[in-house]
């Protein structure tokens, strides 16, 4: 190892004191679009280049494809849920778990949660009421969305002290923790990943028995459709994922949201006036302050090209959605929050097959959980501007966000 | 309300279809159906899902403006 | 006036006139408007209604849906324009810079666009035709007639011609329950647009869903008394049908230009890349532009070959470069480059295609798997990719396109995660389309530089075994 190089540009992005605001250091990685690192993996940074990847057949989301697969091969578990794996296994499972959860099977699945999702979000404020100082993450952006996916997935809502442990230590395995032993922390994820399902497979089990409820796993467990029936592991994989990412993700988009909006006063107060403009203000919050600003790796399944560099078969490449977000070469004066702007083909979900299984939830529900504070909230301020963040530079988010009311 | 939808554009992420189900339904994994002319007691739902294209290709036009 | 000062007085209070007022016209009328032209706007149109959305009309209309007269489009912006509906341009001057209207009104402009269209084809016997339960669908009166006699529930509806609209009414109708038969004078369905393979899956595709589908007969007779009965075919069998659609293409507008000079016959108006048309030399004009189904116009990629796009998307896109050129310098102007991209959804599967498949000379499956009818398809000419269709798998269509752009290799070499088990490249195998281009439709006359002008050769009507699906 050599000494005392000057660390990349990437390296400083993931590194905890960047997390209130990698924008600068993004800005400065789309210098160079594709760029080659150290390590030999590549860093995609401009809007155009990761959304040409996120569309090319030639980008594998399968570690086997990785030359030097390392802790990506345990990310996602074995057998890997539909968001490690590539066409046509990727299609299969996720058109099956589809069947649950949207169209064409389930159409009016997520629409008709609105009433339930707006009593879960009335119950939480009314908690909050009188209440001079709140944590929007532990009082509100946290449980509901946990609250939620329980629900969905036919979760006991009260294990939930027990497995959010092990969903910290699984998400732990995303991030580039330089002050943790990469060892100890694969180490520790791995076994958190093995206990998780080893809890989901027992809830399978105790699925089996009685008549099908109407929650996913259920459903799952008892389902025959047109790509037949998926198996036990498979189930466990699929609600392993929807758990996590149902966790993990739309805390960060509620959070940021309540942030930015106490950073932006004037759409804050517009929002009270117009209920309406939530639905916009989501979409930029998805390109301005998205929940999840990276993904860590995909892929060259073989050599393929991309703003003229080749990128060799088995390369990792890592694309920067949240800098493709502020691109100015594809979102006109990208750093302001405009709530107005049109043709907003934001990278918030990311693209192509693997776009957010669950995008239509965590926007219904951000919808919902947002208006609903603004609506309460009296003259809210924050405590700390910048508030504490989460470790993860991948799921970025506050870890706590104080707010004084009143 | 009128609706239009540019199929071109559109890759079939059905996020319209989650989103406002009495306006656009998948036909099939991929294919969309709209309603041109929806009910305005769809309104809210429509624009939700309007906004929600990722590619940006349902064009909504409201009787104000919204 | 210098020509900078012109061009000013004229975005000023210059006057265009849009000849056809369905979505091009509409679209153009919005980007001249975005583009800051503030003088008088008037759109001339046949039919007496706004514009409005034609996809539909053989899809969510005919289900029963979406109501034939509740497909208005929606606008992008107010444009302010004069509305002159349910009459027809009848001819043009271009000397004098008139158009004239069938109702004997003259319309003066200072700049004029031509987006009148495409009509549906009809039943070459005129008595024939007019029988009782014969249709075809282009407006929305023919959709919203044609949609209430399926709801009476006929006992079987033929459907002649296998294209992508006559496949979209045959999957509509199998959607309700109805018997329906489906007579195709080429080998499959969408074979014109398509190829032979793709018209191959089409054809299982159609089968799969209970149509009563023949390839290669023709239509030679239909039979009523008053009402349709039945159909005759070139095979020597007959059906009984109580409504037979007629969907054999369309027939470019055009016949109000004979004599103006232009060079529009019956492949559309010629036209450059930037939508400026074509007089009947071959000169470019400067104060005629040409958007939509109704445009024939050079694209680069195609070795600058003359295409005629019957596409929605190229309608909208067309309909903005012309906008953008009519009121901008010569020194800024657009060139019409986008990727033709089409789309049809039958049966519940969404077909796509980028590009200009009947060009090509090969084809080969790159993604996915026929046999689940999940697939991408490449098109090959001469050694590079021209053109791409998929089966549920649209999601890949913006690769391909960009191969097209870049004249990436063909086939393509690199494999993907998805690529089936055979990928070898198989002959595309188009109809000849010599078939249908009756030879000669100019000759020229002269012999000197100064004097050689063309002129067309006056085409006849079509005969029945000359038309296209």
């Amino acid at each position: 190892m050599t000494v005392a190089q000057a660390p990349s540009t990437l390296q400083r992005i993931l590194d905890y004191s960047s997390r209130a605001d990698p924008y600068p250091l993004y800005a400065e990685l789309r210098g160079r679009p594709v760029a080659r690192q150290e390590d030999g993996g590549y860093v995609v940074s401009t809007y155009r280049e990761i959304s040409t990847l996120l569309h090319d057949p030639h980008l594998s989301s399968d570690a086997h494809s990785l030359e030097d697969p390392g802790p990506a091969l345990a990310e996602f578990g074995d057998p890997p849920a539909f968001i490690g794996l590539d066409p046509p296994r990727h299609d299969r499972l996720r058109r099956m778990a589809m069947r649950h959860f949207g169209p064409p099977h389930s159409p009016t699945l997520i629409d008709d949660m609105r009433p339930d999702l707006t009593a879960i979000v009335t119950g939480l404020i009314e908690n909050l009421a009188g209440r001079d100082q709140i944590d929007v993450v532990d009082d509100f952006a946290y449980p509901f969305p946990v609250t939620v996916i329980c629900h969905l997935l036919g979760v006991p809502r009260e294990d939930e002290p027990r497995f959010h442990r092990w969903v910290e230590a699984i998400v732990a395995l995303l991030d580039f923790d330089p002050a943790k032993d990469p060892q100890e922390r694969l180490r520790e994820g791995v076994q958190a990943r093995k206990d998780l399902r080893h809890y989901l497979a027992e809830l399978l089990r105790s699925r089996r028995g009685r008549p099908p409820g109407d929650d996913l796993l259920s459903r799952l467990a008892s389902d025959e459709g047109p790509d037949g029936r998926m198996t036990d592991e498979e189930i466990v994989s699929t609600a392993n994922l929807l758990l996590i990412a149902g966790h993990e993700t739309t805390v960060n988009l509620i959070t940021n949201g309540v942030l930015t909006l106490l950073r932006h006063p004037e759409v804050l107060e517009r929002l009270r006036r117009e209920p309406e403009m939530i639905i916009r203000t989501v979409e930029e919050l998805l390109r301005y302050e998205p929940p999840v600003h990276i993904i860590p790796w995909r892929a060259a399944y073989s050599d393929l090209t991309v703003a003229g560099v080749t990128i060799p078969k088995g390369s990792r490449i890592t694309l920067m959605l949240a800098s493709g977000n502020r691109d100015p070469a594809y979102f006109r004066d990208p750093d302001r929050f405009d709530p107005d702007r049109r043709d907003n083909r934001h990278l918030g979900f990311g693209s192509g097959i693997h776009l957010c299984f669950g995008a239509p939830l965590a926007r219904l529900e951000t919808q919902i959980a947002l208006n609903g504070l603004v609506r309460h909230l009296k003259n809210p301020r924050l405590v700390a501007d910048p508030p504490p963040y989460r470790q993860s530079a991948v799921l970025r988010g506050p870890r706590h966000l104080l707010v004084r009311q009143g | 309300m009128r609706v239009v939808v540019d199929l071109a554009r559109c890759q079939g992420y059905a996020q319209c279809a989650f989103l406002a189900p009495d306006a656009f339904r998948m036909q099939g994994e991929e294919a969309l159906a709209f309603h041109s002319s929806p009910d305005d007691a769809q309104r809210d739902q429509v624009l939700r899902a309007a906004a929600a294209c990722p590619v940006q290709a349902i064009l909504v036009e409201t009787a104000e403006p919204s | 006036m210098s020509s900078e000062q012109s061009l000013k007085a004229f975005r000023r209070d210059g006057r265009i006139v849009i000849v056809g007022a369905s979505l091009a016209g509409l679209r153009a009328a919005e980007a001249l408007r975005d583009e800051g032209f503030t003088g008088a706007l008037t759109l001339i149109g046949d039919e007496a209604c706004e514009p409005y959305d034609r996809p539909p009309l053989s899809k969510q209309v005919l289900t029963g849906w979406v109501p034939a007269d509740g497909t208005a489009l929606p606008r992008r912006r107010e444009i302010g324009a004069e509305w002159l509906l349910g009459v027809a341009a009848s001819g043009l001057d271009l000397a004098g810079k008139r158009v004239r209207l069938a109702d004997g009104r003259e319309i003066p402009y200072d700049r004029l666009l031509i987006t009148t269209g495409v009509r549906a084809r009809s039943w070459p016997d005129e008595a024939e035709a007019a029988l009782d339960g014969v249709f075809v669908v282009r407006t929305r009166d023919d959709s919203g007639r044609l949609r209430e006699r399926l709801d009476a529930g006929p006992g079987r509806v033929l459907v002649i011609g296998a294209g992508f609209a006559g496949s979209e009414i045959a999957s509509v109708c199998r959607e309700r329950g109805i018997p329906v038969t489906v007579a195709e004078v080429a080998e499959a369905p969408l074979v014109g647009a398509l190829g032979s393979m793709i018209g191959s899956i089409a054809a299982d595709l159609q089968r799969a869903h209970g149509v009563d589908l023949r390839c290669g007969v023709r239509v030679t007779r239909l039979e009523g008394d008053g009402r349709v009965r039945r159909a005759h075919f070139s095979d020597g069998d007959a059906i009984d049908a109580e409504v037979v659609v007629v969907a054999l293409g369309g027939v470019r507008n055009t016949e109000w230009l004979r004599d103006s000079g232009l060079a529009a016959d019956r492949w559309g108006v010629a036209c450059d890349s930037g939508c400026r048309a074509f007089d009947i030399n071959g000169l470019v004009t400067d104060d005629v532009f040409v958007a939509g189904d109704v445009a024939r116009c050079p694209h680069p990629v195609y070795e600058y070959r003359f295409l005629s796009l019957e596409h929605w998307a190229n309608a909208v896109e067309q309909a903005q470069v012309a906008a953008h050129n009519m009121v901008s310098p010569p020194t800024d102007r657009w060139p019409h480059l986008s990727m033709p991209t089409f789309w049809s959804m039958q049966f519940g599967v969404n077909i796509k295609s980028v590009g200009v498949p009947v060009m090509a000379d090969e084809i080969a499956v790159t993604q996915g798997s026929v046999e689940e009818r999940r697939f991408v398809a490449a098109y090959g000419y001469r050694g590079r990719v021209i053109a791409a269709v998929s089966f549920d798998n649209a999601k890949w269509l913006d690769h391909y396109r960009q191969l097209i752009e870049t004249a990436a290799p063909f086939p393509p070499s690199c494999p993907t995660p998805d690529r089936p088990a055979d990928m070898k490249p198989v002959p595309a195998d188009f109809p000849d389309p010599v078939v249908i281009t009756h030879g000669a439709t100019v000759l020229v006359t002269g012999h000197e530089p100064s004097e050689r002008r063309v002129a067309f050769v006056r085409p006849g009507p079509l005969k029945p075994q000359e038309k296209r699906s």
